[in-house]
């Protein structure tokens, strides 16, 4: 149990594939105009994640070592075939706006990087769950980046306007720039408070005791042996 | 017994601190400015007040919270509230300057680390964000003091009117606020050559090349060019005003002689694109902030050879 939520917790704070790994940029910085359109994205891609991570993770003793990338995009790209397919036949709109980014899951790094860096070394149960948490990470995400890119550039949230009459739209939010401010700006907020919760490095000391000392990079003890 | 100052090098210092380059850049840019008051009224007056006090505010505060020494003296604020000012429209609304004057000061230069780490020309930066964001707004043409709303020469010549030359050069047309008389950005630059603040190169690569360029362009489309079109490619739109001082800011253009050449003709080359076969019919500010962009690599290409190395065997050592 305690393994399941250090996968979760791992995939959502503390190596979140978007603001941490910065991987999938492409989803993340193209389809994020809308909030909706970011957690459609995600969902996808979290679905795609968790079924490729059990399937390889259960494949991976039988997988050649050799052909392991190859043997890696046929699972992934048959599963992103039944999303695709799925997707064109029950949310039309969602499907229309999404576009080509839903096919080029395939391709999506944070799905083969976790194929090769976890799935392919570890039991399936954990897995399944280390493909969760990478999920709901880039979800969660990608919703936050959406929200943020439509209220500020649209005045709406989920495509009701909540802001009042007088203002005015930036709509450089909604276009490829925008995605970068809030891209950079969340990455910062997050650095910040992650950097604030470590404890604070020991601040080196000398004793003056150069024979017991182990800092190689002291520069006062490799002096003194020169010396002698 | 007297001490010895021992010192290392450099000894010899110039008494020119950025307080004082800021300071000449602003009695340039005064006659232009004080025109566009004159002639849009007090309500451009208004607006620069407001990006001024926008850009230093923004810079003093972002000092204070991030507990950095406070820079607002040395006038680099005051400057870049000053050319956003300069290339506003006397009709924007008034937080138009000051959403403005916040964006040039915390996004392109603060989160960059300040004066002189910046990679683009922080007022066009704010001016282009503020373009694609309000276009509607930012491209609505300024009423005169009349109050009827009139093109600006660049619009005129495109739909292929005549501009009067005795207008552009004392700038009664519409336009932003600094923009507009010839003769007044003129005795800024001549103020900047002689002070030795500027170097003549990059503006007069800029404004050349762009002349050339659109006469180029125009024959390719199979247009006529006349000089009253040419003129006012020059004169009539923010070709000069960007030209004087914009394209020649310290942080963003090449150092080297050669390289203040190739920046001068890549701005000139992207104006003339923009305006012959873009939507828009003013590109100086596009043109400048992507030539920012290339200012490493001119700078790295015409990088001069040290004193006493010649040929390849001496690189090769």
């Amino acid at each position: 149990m305690k393994k399941i939520l250090e996968r979760l917790y791992n995939g959502i704070i503390k190596e979140n594939p978007t603001f941490v790994l910065m991987l999938g940029m492409c989803p993340t910085l193209a389809v994020t105009t809308s909030a909706i359109n970011g957690l459609g994205m995600g969902l996808s891609t979290c679905a795609v994640l968790i079924m490729s991570n059990l399937i390889i993770s259960l494949l991976r003793k039988i997988i050649p070592d050799r052909v392991r990338m190859p043997a890696y995009i046929v699972v992934v790209a048959s599963l992103v075939t039944v999303v695709d397919l799925l997707m064109q036949a029950y949310v039309r709109g969602l499907y229309a706006s999404l576009g080509l980014y839903i096919p080029l899951i395939v391709v999506n790094c944070i799905i083969l990087g976790r194929a090769e860096a976890y799935a392919s070394k570890n039991p399936p149960f954990l897995s399944l769950f280390d493909g969760l948490g990478m999920g709901i990470g880039f979800t969660l995400a990608l919703t936050v980046i959406g929200l943020i890119r439509e209220l500020i550039g649209k005045g709406s949230v989920f495509g009701f306007n909540i802001m009042p009459s007088f203002y005015e739209p930036v709509s450089i939010m909604i276009m490829a720039p925008g995605a970068f401010f809030v891209l950079a700006a969340l990455c910062a907020i997050r650095n910040a408070v992650m950097i604030k919760r470590k404890q604070p490095l020991p601040e080196k000391y000398c004793t003056g005791h150069c024979a017991s000392c182990m800092d190689a990079s002291c520069s006062i003890g490799k002096k003194e042996d020169n010396q002698q | 017994m007297k001490m010895l100052n021992v010192s290392i090098s450099p000894h010899i210092r110039t008494s020119r601190t950025t307080t004082k380059v800021m300071l000449d850049v602003i009695i340039a840019m005064s006659p232009a400015m004080i025109f566009g008051y004159i002639y849009f009224g007090w309500y451009a007056l208004l607006i620069s007040v407001l990006s001024v006090s926008s850009c230093v505010l923004t810079e003093f505060v972002y000092e204070k919270i991030m507990k950095l020494p406070v820079t607002i003296g040395d006038l680099s604020a005051v400057v870049t509230g000053l050319v956003l000012a300069m290339c506003l429209y006397s009709t924007s609304p008034w937080w138009i300057p000051v959403v403005g004057g916040v964006f040039a000061i915390l996004v392109v230069k603060m989160l960059f680390g300040g004066i002189g780490q910046n990679f683009m020309n922080p007022a066009l930066t704010a001016r282009c964000f503020l373009l694609l964001s309000f276009s509607r707004i930012m491209t609505a043409y300024p009423s005169l003091t009349d109050g009827v709303s009139a093109a600006t020469p660049l619009s005129m010549a495109a739909a292929g009117q005549h501009v009067s030359y005795f207008e552009m050069f004392f700038g009664t047309h519409s336009g932003s606020i600094g923009e507009t008389s010839t003769i007044a950005i003129l005795i800024g630059f001549a103020y900047l050559l002689i002070r030795r603040v500027i170097s003549p190169r990059i503006p007069l690569c800029v404004i050349g090349s762009t002349v050339a360029f659109v006469a180029l362009f125009t024959v390719m489309k199979g247009e006529t060019v006349t000089l009253n079109y040419l003129t006012v490619h020059a004169m009539g739109g923010g070709l000069l005003a960007g030209a004087v001082f914009m394209a020649t800011d310290y942080t963003t253009s090449p150092v080297t002689k050669w390289g203040r050449v190739i920046y001068g003709i890549a701005v000139g080359l992207i104006t003339a694109v923009i305006r012959c076969f873009g939507g828009s019919g003013e590109g100086i500010s596009f043109a400048i902030i992507t030539a920012n962009l290339l200012t490493p690599i001119i700078e790295k290409l015409t990088y001069p050879k040290p004193l006493g190395t010649y040929g390849k065997k001496a690189e090769t050592k």
